[in-house]
């Protein structure tokens, strides 16, 4: 098979890092070549952060370029509006409706664009949920990610129990079964 | 003999292969894209020594000592630290080694994270040491062995090269166990260890013959690979572009180099004379190219490549095969550059020293990001402790008067890496200037790192913690001022003095990064009622503080780390502690 194309973007420190593992690790159970890319140092502080994920028979370059993207997932809305050329025409744009103000913006340098999601799905098919407030339904805020994740998930190949495993191996043993539950609501919206 | 297959870091790969590789010493101080092998060396501390050094100078003698011991050992830094380990680097090049000796330089093409994008294989060449290069986390594990019996073998101390996207990738590895190298014996040999000039010419002379014989031997060593494929395109290639190479042009042939310097000119003259068009893909500036064309070989390269940032498939599409991309444009969108965290205690300093309208001479750390607007105080960044050896230089250009509104910003690990140095030419050479040190427990930017000041090893051992101020104190300096960064009023007030005196002053702020705190967090939240709508908590740029179109003001629960920047700065009691926390 043609190597699939994950990217992850958001705002450093929202936990691309730990997504784009649990998708790698889960892509390594499964059989596949796998290559992840990260972003370390002053890129991560509060910046705008991508992460990349290929996996299939053999994977050579550890980015996904332009244009080649099978599934963009984006834990803020701005963050998808500035990777969404990296899809492929029929790729799968998993968005948190969240925003964060970028510092132009919060200086007055700069406007929050209005109306991002509407515009996006006039090229692209998007797939949107509110997961920080859905997260804070469960009460914890922090796993908005796994939220996200459960949606894209409904786009990639993988049954409930792999991604169940390989939550179970890659977060924290006393947060396991949250993380579950978070998944879940993303998986079955 | 393997073990299992797993995934790894690039640095987390090399860090298992030193530990395969039977290395026994470690010396290193962090710099991104390097710093992840000294942490991975950690898990095989029963095996092998590794240690935070405060610079990478002193890193790099720490390893030649242990290989002059007869022990492989190794030092890790950036592009940027190798400059400051150049000195040893280059006379090493002339000692050669006893047990074998690598040096892991990580360039950042693109600037990910640094404040230039240097190529390493240029110092490589200049310093007539020879240079490995991995393409991915596989090859990174295995080639540190590589690197070793090569060091051995001609008695060369050896670059191990990476960049960002390889050091900061995962891929898959094949596990090894560890091969326990015997210890060299040392004999004493001052001929090859003491570098005084008579020594130093006749080492020269060996060094020169060692090359040669290198330079033969890599036409037919295996990291240095032929890939025959379509002869219409050849390339040569190394490191992460090859992956480049292979995912653009899946038919082309490729030179694909294990080892960049010396360059196995036989193998490439060979392959050059198969292909009818040989392009030259290398990132950054043209070393295979240009010695490639010195041999009157034809081969295209930067005439259609750029010498800047990192490559891509797309890009060798375009420049090669003119292909169009089938990407949507990019949409307009603000940027969004890194900032301080929320609940930094570096924001803080800043918005006084805004306030006082003062200019910092900067230095190379979070602290950084002071130069971007709203706080804009930082006028000058250069290289690691240049914050205080530049405000030294300007006050001889202008005089005392002169540097009255500005101060010098540097943090702990940066202080003691060389800042150190600059203070004491400061008090040697009858300076007035002020030095405030941002001092956050911790090596912020790479990731939180332990040093000469925590009271921790790299390996997780308590350990003697200078104390800052007792050493300022040591140097000379008389005015040495404690405050914690969080203290606006005391702050204020002890800067205002401080730049007024006709004396060095050094005021450290100790407050810990917002990032090591683990325990619960306070949370503030706005009053509606009672906020005037003024603006003043959001002068100092928290992230965590977002203005509406009607100018209400809202923290968002989900960032706020409870610092009480805003609250210290809201006349009207609008911004209230709704949870308390552990600090």
């Amino acid at each position: 098979m043609a190597a699939k194309n994950i990217m992850i973007v958001g705002v450093g420190g929202q936990g691309t890092l730990l997504t784009s593992r649990i998708l790698g690790g889960l892509a390594i159970g499964a059989g596949y070549d796998v290559k992840l890319s990260e972003v370390h140092g002053m890129a991560q502080r509060g910046g705008s952060v991508v992460t990349f994920v290929r996996y299939g028979e053999e994977v050579a370059e550890p980015i996904v370029e332009e244009g080649q993207a099978d599934v963009l997932i984006a834990f803020e809305r701005l963050e998808a509006l500035r990777y969404a050329h990296f899809l492929k025409k029929d790729g799968a744009l998993v968005v948190n409706d969240w925003r964060i103000d970028p510092m132009p913006v919060v200086i007055g340098a700069a406007q929050y664009p209005e109306g991002i999601l509407e515009q996006l799905r006039e090229t692209y098919s998007v797939y949107s949920v509110n997961a920080t407030d859905e997260a804070k339904k469960l009460g914890y805020s922090r796993t908005f990610n796994l939220i996200v994740l459960g949606l894209a998930a409904q786009h990639m190949d993988f049954t409930r129990e792999q991604w169940y495993e390989v939550i179970e191996r890659t977060v924290p043993p006393k947060t396991v079964e949250i993380n579950k539950q978070a998944f879940d609501v993303g998986y079955s919206l | 003999m393997s073990e299992r297959k797993v995934i790894m870091l690039g640095n987390e790969a090399i860090a298992r292969g030193a530990y395969e590789a039977g290395v026994k010493v470690s010396a290193s101080y962090p710099g991104t894209p390097s710093t992840e092998i000294s942490e991975n060396l950690v898990q095989y501390k029963d095996a092998l020594y590794a240690e935070w050094a405060p610079n990478e100078k002193v890193a790099t003698e720490v390893a030649i000592g242990a290989s002059v011991a007869g022990v492989r050992a190794m030092a890790c830094m950036k592009h940027v630290g190798l400059n400051v380990a150049s000195d040893p680097l280059y006379t090493v090049s002339y000692m050669g080694v006893n047990g074998g000796l690598v040096l892991f330089v990580a360039d950042d093409p693109g600037l990910y994270s640094s404040q230039n994008e240097q190529d390493t294989r240029m110092v490589a060449r200049a310093a007539q040491v020879p240079v490995i290069e991995p393409s991915d986390s596989g090859e990174a594990k295995d080639y540190v062995k590589i690197a070793y019996e090569i060091s051995e073998q001609f008695d060369r101390p050896v670059i191990f090269r990476t960049t960002t996207r390889l050091a900061h990738s995962q891929g898959l590895v094949e596990l090894y166990d560890r091969i326990e190298v015997e210890d060299k014996p040392y004999v004493k040999n001052v001929q090859k260890t003491v570098m005084m000039p008579g020594n130093a010419k006749l080492r020269h002379v060996e060094i020169e013959k060692r090359n040669l014989e290198l330079a033969e031997a890599v036409n037919t060593m295996s990291i240095n690979r032929v890939e025959m494929r379509d002869t219409q395109i050849g390339v040569i290639t190394s490191g992460i572009p090859y992956q480049y190479v292979r995912e653009a042009l899946p038919e082309a042939s490729v030179l694909k180099l294990g080892i960049v310097n010396p360059l196995p000119r036989k193998l490439i003259e060979e392959f050059a004379s198969k292909v009818d068009t040989l392009y030259v893909v290398e990132e950054l500036d043209p070393v295979i190219e240009e010695q490639v064309k010195s041999w009157g070989v034809p081969v295209i390269g930067k005439e259609i490549f750029t010498v800047q940032g990192e490559y891509s498939a797309n890009m060798l599409r375009t420049a090669i095969l003119k292909q169009e991309l089938d990407a949507a444009k990019p949409a307009q969108a603000p940027g969004r550059p890194p900032i301080l965290c929320p609940g930094c205690p570096h924001r803080s300093v800043y918005y006084v020293l805004n306030k006082l309208k003062l200019h910092a001479a900067g230095d190379i750390g979070c602290y950084t990001l002071g130069a971007v607007a709203p706080l804009s105080v930082v006028d000058t960044t250069i290289c690691m402790g240049a914050s205080i050896s530049s405000l030294h230089g300007m006050e001889k250009a202008k005089g005392k008067e002169y540097i009255k509104n500005w101060v010098a910003v540097i943090g702990d690990s940066t202080f003691l890496h060389t800042g150190v140095n600059s203070l004491m030419n400061m008090m040697y050479n009858k300076a007035t200037g002020t030095v405030m040190i941002l001092d956050n427990s911790t090596t912020g930017m790479t990731g939180h790192q332990d040093h000469a000041a925590t009271g921790k090893t790299l390996q997780g051992d308590p350990t003697w913690a200078i104390n800052i101020p007792e050493l300022c104190r040591a140097i000379g300096v008389k005015n040495v001022i404690e405050v914690n960064a969080f203290d606006l009023e005391t702050l204020e007030r002890t800067v205002k003095e401080e730049v007024a005196k006709d004396e060095v002053s050094v005021i450290i702020t100790k407050t810990p990064c917002v990032l090591l705190t683990k325990g619960k967090k306070p949370l503030y939240r706005v009053v509606p009622d009672k906020c005037k709508k003024c603006g003043m908590c959001m002068k100092p740029g928290c992230p965590a503080m977002t203005r509406a179109e009607d100018g209400t003001i809202r923290i968002d629960d989900t960032m706020c780390t409870g610092c009480g920047l805003c609250d210290s700065l809201c006349k009207f009691g609008a911004i209230e502690l709704v949870k308390e926390g552990d600090r």
